[in-house]
């Protein structure tokens, strides 16, 4: 076991930490304002090999460990979280198919999704089915060499800037979510798929979210992802693994917020002195830091489980999930504290940081989602707290 | 055709500069980077490269062996390879010793063009192209905004006073580039991976046929005093005062300096 970050990952923080504050920090408070998607920062991250972090090399990735990736997605997060969800969300809806696809399916799309030349998108949530994903609506009925889908999908992030999509629609709705939902592989330019609308948000708003219709889509048989049934699994399988990066982005904003405050402490004068010479300010900064400092370390942890594909990996990372996105909902806040009057308006970031980290809370299972797997995990071992041994297990 | 770009390893422009006893920057207690204005020249030659007109681009510098670190970091920016001349003897060298054992390097290398920044960020003496030069017997293309190459020659495009000089020279030559080339890329993901596995070779002075004591005593310069910038005065501050106040107060202060 090792508690040291080894000198690729000290390399690798530091040329995205360059990129971020460099080319992305300056960006994002436009970004905020205008909503806009920043294709010319998804250009920027997909010339610096940014976007195929997850993916093999045979496929154009650079098949970074679980670490790495979570300190990519952390150190984009501490300059911009809208930013930091193109890497994010192209991992998210790819985990399908490195985990379920075939390998003609890998072949077909990883490529391009590594490449940064497609977006992808993770079409799981619905209008009525939030947290409670199996209680899904929309329909796939098989017809021919092709399954025609129907229906409509909530809340999808990326959903109106995608080239592809991983989708999950009920082919045997007798049986329910659980047993009957099938995932597929769309792509965006199919006819009856439309973007119905997007999102008007609290925070990451340059990242589009966006509301779409499915009118007798046809998808060619070969893009079903694993068999009949195998939905609901592939789903979880995902989100199990894919909050891995929420928690590093939760990481991210925080850090990104102490940066600031204790900039700002430091050069802001009241009552003859800096304001970071006032114990109180003190105190402040050192609870934010070593918050976020646990919050980092538990996101590490679990990226170890996850790279390990460890029995237990659900655990660990909705553990570091939970822990780190109240972690950047609390120290975002306190950084508007630090910065007092100035940090609730636009001149500085740190409110836009706070509107950001609210997000981190909410998707990809809501804390109280997180909780409840939690527990799960702890009445399976019979009411005995966490496992430190992690069993490796055959990949899915 | 082949371009040697010539790297120094400098302390980071930001950071706390300390001295050795002996008046020698302190490397060890500093963050070391690639010369920003080294960058440029080797944006310079990865471009030509990429236009076609260059096939092998390569790296040299002179330094500690910690240097490896910034021929790395140009190495994963594009390139073929670099070479690092270390040797305990070269500690202290100065511009003259310094162009020495570049020119012997660069001879032993055999480049179309040996392509440098306009200066380094922590000497800043600007000498070294024009002693190559001088000492290799070639062409100096100096302060290039732009570096082309055609036909056996290598032309710059020297911004003046006045509008520019177009100065060009025949193969081989010593050319320095100034930040007006472009701005330098970032090392690519990939390509960070891939400097890895390229060829960095590491030479002594006697594998470049120099003396020691001669490179030393070549020195035609010594570091007799070394201090910090003297601190500026403090900020003086107008606060809290309404536009007119506030005007009038910068006005006062300005024609108090006479400088309106």
């Amino acid at each position: 076991m090792t508690y040291l970050p080894t000198a690729e990952h000290d390399e690798l923080r530091a040329v995205v930490r360059e990129v971020a504050t460099e080319q992305i920090a300056p960006r994002a408070a436009e970004i905020d304002a205008k909503a806009e998607f920043p294709w010319d920062l998804k250009e920027l991250l997909a010339r610096q090999d940014l976007l195929g972090t997850g993916f093999e090399e045979r496929h154009g990735g650079t098949a970074l460990d679980t670490i790495g990736q979570a300190i990519v997605a952390e150190e984009i997060a501490r300059a911009d979280a809208t930013t930091s969800l193109i890497p994010i969300v192209q991992k998210l809806g790819a985990l399908p198919i490195t985990m379920a696809g075939s390998e003609e399916q890998k072949d077909r799309y990883i490529p391009r999704l590594a490449s940064g030349e497609w977006l992808i998108a993770f079409a799981l949530t619905e209008a009525a089915a939030g947290s409670d994903v199996s209680s899904n609506r929309m329909r796939a009925r098989l017809d021919g060499d092709c399954y025609v889908l129907n229906g409509s999908k909530r809340f999808i992030t990326h959903g109106s800037v995608a080239n592809v999509l991983t989708v999950f629609a009920l082919t045997d709705p007798d049986v329910g979510g659980r047993k009957g939902m099938s995932a597929f592989i769309v792509e965006t330019d199919t006819p009856g798929f439309a973007v119905a609308r997007v999102e008007h948000k609290m925070g990451i708003r340059g990242s589009p979210t966006a509301e779409l219709n499915f009118d007798d889509v046809r998808v060619p048989v070969e893009n079903r992802l694993g068999a009949e049934g195998d939905g609901f699994h592939i789903a979880m399988d995902t989100l199990d693994r894919s909050r891995l990066s929420i928690a590093a982005q939760a990481v991210g904003i925080a850090q990104g917020a102490i940066d600031e405050a204790t900039r700002y402490a430091t050069d802001r004068r009241q009552f003859d002195q800096r304001v970071i010479d006032f114990q109180g300010i003190q105190f402040m900064l050192a609870d934010m830091v070593s918050q976020t400092e646990a919050a980092r370390q538990l996101t590490y942890a679990a990226a170890a489980r996850v790279g390990a594909n460890a029995s237990d990996l659900a655990y660990w990372t909705s553990c570091a999930k939970l822990i780190a996105g109240d972690t950047a909902m609390r120290v975002t806040t306190d950084a508007v504290q630090v910065l007092g009057g100035y940090g609730y308006i636009t001149e500085y970031p740190v409110e836009r940081m706070m509107r950001d980290a609210k997000i981190t809370q909410l998707y990809e299972g809501t804390q109280q989602i997180q909780r409840l797997i939690i527990a799960r995990q702890i009445l399976q071992r019979g009411g005995v707290g966490a496992s430190q041994r992690t069993q490796e297990q055959p990949r899915p | 055709m082949k371009i040697v770009v010539t790297v120094k390893q400098v302390p980071a422009t930001t950071a706390e500069k300390r001295y050795t006893a002996d008046l020698r920057l302190d490397r060890a207690s500093t963050e070391s980077i690639v010369n920003p204005l080294d960058e440029y020249a080797i944006e310079q030659a990865l471009r030509l490269q990429e236009s076609g007109a260059v096939a092998e681009v390569a790296y040299l510098s002179m330094g500690p062996e910690s240097a490896a670190e910034a021929l790395r970091r140009a190495l994963a920016m594009g390139g073929e390879e670099a070479y690092l001349v270390t040797d305990d003897a070269l500690a202290g060298a100065d511009e003259w010793a310094t162009a020495r054992v570049l020119a012997a390097a660069l001879d032993k290398l055999a480049p179309d063009v040996a392509l440098m920044g306009m200066a380094s960020d922590d000497a800043r003496g600007s000498l070294v192209p024009g002693a190559v030069a001088a000492i290799r017997g070639v062409p100096l293309l100096s302060y290039g905004s732009e570096l082309s190459l055609g036909d056996g020659v290598a032309r710059v495009r020297r911004l003046t006073a006045t509008g520019f000089d177009i100065v060009e020279a025949p193969l081989p030559v010593v050319a320095s580039v100034t930040d007006q080339v472009g701005e330098p890329r970032y090392a690519s993901l990939k390509g960070i991976m891939a400097a890895k596995r390229k060829t960095l070779e590491t030479w002594s002075l006697a594998d470049l046929g120099l003396d020691a004591d001669a490179i030393h005593g070549a020195a035609l310069t010594r570091v007799v005093e070394a201090r910090p910038p003297e601190a500026k005065p403090p900020t003086e501050r107008i606060e809290n005062l309404g536009a007119d106040e506030a005007a009038t107060k910068i006005a006062d202060w300005l024609a108090a300096r006479k400088l309106i």
